[in-house]
């Protein structure tokens, strides 16, 4: 347990939005400028907090929980308000924190109709609540209430702000991820009173249940159970079939709710699988590994396939998503260290630069107010900045080596090539190949997008308009994750450094009961430098 | 017995001040609407409220005392369960009271009368909540539930309201009809009125086809009362037709008093024979939420989709009893106190945001004049307070967090994984479907609000000072029980460890 200023901060990361958030709602509607500066200013303070917190964790036991607080919350369930981070909820709390500071900053000159600067503030902070609270919790009560609070927010900002289909997009978003959260909470209940902590106690603690939820439950139990969370995580991911919210919410979401979608709120239910599902019942994530890597990869390439239908930018974008989140499942499913670590870096990553594409989307239609790419063309002749940083992202999506989007997506597909013992390697070798061809077709969307958008001659139609090239907020916004971009692609270690640790010890305990390897061994991906070819992720 | 109680009418007038209180509030006010001038009336809604005030620090001082001996032969208990729904029940008829002044003294309405009949419904259920005796129970539920069969036509000028108390008295006839019947048969079979004794008699009794009869039919009148499909359609009319302050009152307050009498009859009488009915409780369940939220998702009038919204809430308040029944039945006796438990944090929750809702719409329709869904339009744009707190009552009734009815609906579903078993998980399964139908028309009415353009020339809704009262009550509850859920939690806790639930 973390004393005196460390046993408040993640506290403080996660509810001093609240705080701005209060004030927000107090300052009337009218006095837009404090309203924006209020709102900077907490979200700044939180990513101060979180910046503590990166600062002072120790690197070298990123297995262990730090920052850890456990104080009783709802006595008569036995459910705590336990939170603390290790080396795979650091990157994601960080990025949380990272994001809306950008996403406040972006949203300075450009907010969507009906504008409403106060309400639109108000409802990032909120989400801000609830998406860094679920990355430090470690009740799964705790962590169901905090997956659930970001669902208005981002419900309203939908559909307040939202494009022309709005309606049908928000509730749409709203009742898939309601439904799968609904049977996660079952799963949850269903586990509290199978199993028992070492006191012979029921609990929801997510350490005492890893430590204690092995054998307790009987392997047809343990399936179902898996089976209700796998289904409120899928939704969340989304993996195909469950993904078909996320087009819609993404297109027709306002630019900053798009990049907080696909930059934060996907990687819950990755998460959920990383944090909840695979240590607390590992045999049935046996079981339910290869039906995930199928997924997984009829992901990746439906994803690819139904970016190349698209005439939408920001739909293109989208359905891009859903094929890199496959990437990252493939790494989960594989239940390697290997893999698992990929995936988190595979998270961070996407996060990063599919968040950028979204910002890059969003201009381009505050710019020329369509997003169809029949339309658009020359963007490097009539605002080369903006068509350069759209190249650059496209190149970092389609997975070039040296950026941030080749750490997560070459070793997930390698880690399937030997998966965790047990696993069908036959089966999983034909999910590596099929995964290779993705990232063909992935650069063949990518490249066909930037030919579209980017190249060219521009249309006659813009003859006359006046073309804005990337203003002062937009570089505020937009060169921290362009740098993180860079770095992290020349730096992989960074984050493998922080994630191994973390990952070793957990898939240690799940998979591999037998062997106590030291917490945070060194061993981590970023150590075995790529010695592959790399010709199918290179195809730019 | 009766013979030496009454020649030994020894009277504990504490432990039944709360209702004393009350009878003396009644009593004023009664008198009060005879000696006041016309315009003078209103005084009696201020009368009114001071005495629920009153009765309710009587209820506080008899939470602090020390444990209440039984009264009355044991057919009357004041032990913590009891103390602490008799809080609630006056806390609710508080805030009804507020939800009423303004709507009942500009309309043409009799407002003596009307606080006096809403009083005597009151005091039925602070009698409800400690009835240990079948008598006593008709008796306390047949005090809540004429005078509100008055209190539905009290728009006498209005057809629909005549509908509606013509309907609801009607049902309500015939299901105290049937109740009573299945009673006789109880008491027939067992010699007893007495809940504790029926229990002891009833656990030891072979199963017969008569006592699976005498359960059915009691339990079918409660059915009636607490309006579960396929007993529940005098509820949308009878909802719509009344007045809206009223509607709001038998939504919340006399559906809890059904399911008080059902917690006391089944808990305390029948839970040693959970074969004979927790079948028939499970279907009623099922159907109430599976049929009550898709009827809703139809509506068009949003007092008729929080109509068919409360069938279907009843239908989530009855997964406890049948999680009850399932688990007994199993011998698992573990059970018993989260059933009771959920009941209790279920009814507590849904009473502060239903109240809430219905407070928001009771200002919006001061204004609008109709109950329309499409009437809330754009109503963010010009009404963003009255907007937000109706999203949050809304939210809380679709269960989402961080409002109060997460931790409702999650008692409930706790309670039928508890019980287990394929009924017990099949249950949580159809609830759970459920909670996320329920989601849709809820979801609806924020949407209107939130993403409709307002009609032409729509003005801000002007709250008044009670109705703000009544908001700040139940939004209050409603966000710090969904933060804090220990408040309620505590409550539930003691309240059925000390009653042996």
């Amino acid at each position: 347990m973390a004393h005196g200023f460390d046993a408040w901060v993640l506290t403080l990361t996660t509810f001093t939005p609240v705080v701005g958030l209060a004030l927000v709602l107090l300052i009337p509607k009218v006095e837009e400028q404090t309203i924006k500066v209020v709102a900077l200013v907490t979200s700044l303070v939180t990513l101060g907090f979180a910046i503590y917190i990166l600062k002072n964790f120790d690197y070298d036991h990123s297995a262990k929980l730090q920052f850890q607080v456990k104080k009783t919350w709802i006595e008569m369930i036995h459910s705590n308000y336990h939170i603390g981070v290790d080396g795979i909820s650091l990157p994601m709390l960080a990025l949380s924190a990272f994001i809306v500071v950008l996403c406040v900053i972006y949203s300075w000159n450009h907010f969507p109709e009906p504008h409403n600067v106060k309400a639109f503030l108000a409802l990032i902070l909120l989400l801000e609540v609830g998406m860094n609270g679920t990355f430090i919790a470690q009740d799964l009560i705790l962590f169901f209430i905090f997956f659930e609070i970001v669902l208005l927010p981002m419900y309203f900002m939908i559909g307040v702000w939202g494009g022309p289909n709005r309606e049908y997009a928000s509730i749409k978003f709203f009742l898939f991820t309601l439904f799968g959260s609904a049977l996660m909470l079952l799963s949850f209940l269903a586990i509290f009173f199978k199993a028992k902590n070492g006191l012979g106690v029921h609990t929801f603690d997510i350490p005492e249940l890893i430590a204690a939820g092995k054998g307790a439950m009987t392997h047809g139990v343990q399936l179902m159970i898996f089976g209700g969370m796998f289904i409120g995580f899928a939704i969340k991911v989304p993996m195909f079939p469950f993904h078909t919210w996320l087009p819609d919410a993404h297109t027709e979401a306002p630019t900053v709710g798009s990049v907080l979608l696909a930059a934060i709120l996907l990687k819950l239910g990755t998460y959920g699988f990383i944090r909840i599902a695979l240590p607390i019942l590992p045999e049935a994530a046996k079981s339910w590994a290869p039906w995930i890597g199928l997924l997984a990869v009829i992901g990746i390439i439906y994803g690819a396939l139904g970016c190349l239908a698209q005439t939408d930018m920001k739909r293109l974008i989208a359905f891009s998503s859903v094929a890199h989140m496959g990437y990252v499942m493939l790494g989960i499913s594989s239940l390697t260290s290997f893999g698992i670590n990929a995936a988190v870096f595979g998270m961070v990553a996407h996060g990063l630069i599919t968040g950028m594409l979204f910002f890059i989307a969003g201009s381009v239609q505050h710019t020329f107010h369509t997003r169809e790419m029949s339309r658009l063309g020359g963007l490097l002749t009539q605002a080369p900045k903006m068509g350069w940083i759209l190249g650059f992202c496209a190149m970092a999506s389609l997975g070039l080596p040296g950026l941030a989007g080749f750490w997560g997506e070459f070793p997930a597909i390698l880690s399937v090539f030997s998966p965790a013992a047990g696993l069908n390697e036959a089966v999983f070798r034909a999910f590596m190949v099929i995964a290779a061809i993705g990232t063909v077709l992935a650069a063949g969307y990518l490249l066909w997008m930037l030919q579209k958008v980017a190249f060219g001659t521009p249309k006659d139609e813009w003859k006359d308009h006046e073309i804005h090239d990337v203003g002062t907020a937009e570089w505020l916004a937009w060169l921290p994750m362009l740098l993180l971009i860079v770095v992290l692609g020349v730096f992989p270690g960074l984050m493998f450094k922080t994630t191994d640790g973390a990952v070793k010890n957990m898939v240690d305990k799940a998979f591999h009961p037998n062997l106590s390897e030291p917490v945070g061994a060194k061993s981590s991906p970023s150590n075995s430098q790529p010695t592959t070819p790399t010709t199918a992720t290179s195809g730019g | 017995m009766l013979a030496a109680i009454l020649a030994n009418p020894h009277i504990d007038w504490l432990a039944i001040s709360p209702e004393v209180a009350l009878v003396g509030t009644i009593l004023v006010v009664l008198i009060a609407d005879l000696i006041l001038p016309e315009r003078e009336s209103w005084q009696t809604s201020r009368i009114a409220s001071i005495g629920v005030l009153v009765s309710l620090v009587f209820v506080a001082v008899l939470a602090t005392h020390d444990a209440v001996q039984p009264l009355f032969g044991g057919s009357y208990e004041v032990d913590n369960y009891a103390i602490a729904l008799k809080g609630f029940f006056l806390v609710a008829t508080y805030v009804t009271i507020l939800l009423s002044i303004d709507y009942i003294s500009e309309g043409d309405y009799y407002q003596g009368e009307y606080y006096f009949l809403l009083l005597c419904s009151v005091l039925g259920m602070t009698v409800m909540v400690s009835a240990r005796d079948l008598i006593t129970l008709f008796v306390a539920l047949e005090t809540i539930s004429i005078p509100t069969y008055v209190l539905a036509g009290f728009r006498k000028h209005d057809r629909k309201s005549n509908e509606a108390a013509i309907k609801y008295y009607l049902i309500g006839a015939i299901s105290s009809a049937v109740m009573l019947y299945g009673m006789s048969m109880i008491f027939g079979l067992t010699g007893e009125t007495k809940l504790s004794a029926i229990a002891a008699k009833v656990a030891t009794l072979p199963d017969s086809k008569l006592l699976a009869v005498a359960i059915f039919l009691s339990l079918l009148g409660f059915a009636f009362k607490v309006s579960a499909v396929p007993f529940h359609w005098w509820a949308p009319d009878t909802y719509e037709g009344a007045p809206t302050p009223v509607t709001a009152f038998l939504s919340v307050a006399s559906k809890a008093g059904g399911f008080v009498a059902m917690l006391n009859i089944i808990f305390f009488g029948f839970g040693g024979k959970p074969n004979m009915w927790w079948g028939v409780v499970w279907i009623l369940a099922a159907l109430s939420m599976t049929l009550g939220n898709l009827t809703a998702l139809r509506q068009t009038n949003i007092v008729r989709m929080l109509a068919y919204s409360s069938v279907a809430q009843g239908g989530f308040m009855l997964v406890p009893f049948a999680a009850y029944g399932i688990a007994q039945s199993h011998g698992n006796h573990e059970v018993a106190q989260s059933a009771f438990q959920a009941v209790m944090i279920y009814l507590l929750i849904y009473g502060a945001m239903n109240l809430g809702a219905f407070a928001c719409i009771i200002a919006v329709a001061r204004r609008t004049k109709t109950g329309a869904i499409d009437s809330f339009a754009g109503l963010f744009q010009h009404s963003p307070v009255v907007a937000v707190l109706m999203s949050i009552f809304l939210a809380s009734l679709a269960g989402i967090p961080p409002f109060a009815g997460w931790f409702a609906k999650f008692t409930m579903f706790r309670s039928a994984i508890d019980a287990g078993g394929g009924a017990g998980v099949a249950l949580a399964i159809i609830a759970g479907v459920n909670s996320v139908i329920a989601a849709y028309y809820y979801l609806n009415v924020v949407r209107t609000m939130w993403f409709k353009e307002p009609v032409e020339g729509a003005q801000p809704v002007q709250v008044t000072g009670a109705l703000s009262a009544a908001l700040v009550i139940c939004s209050g509850v409603v966000v710090a029980v969904g933060v804090f859920p220990s408040i309620f939690g505590h409550i539930a806790d003691v309240a059925t460890k000390l009653s042996g639930g």
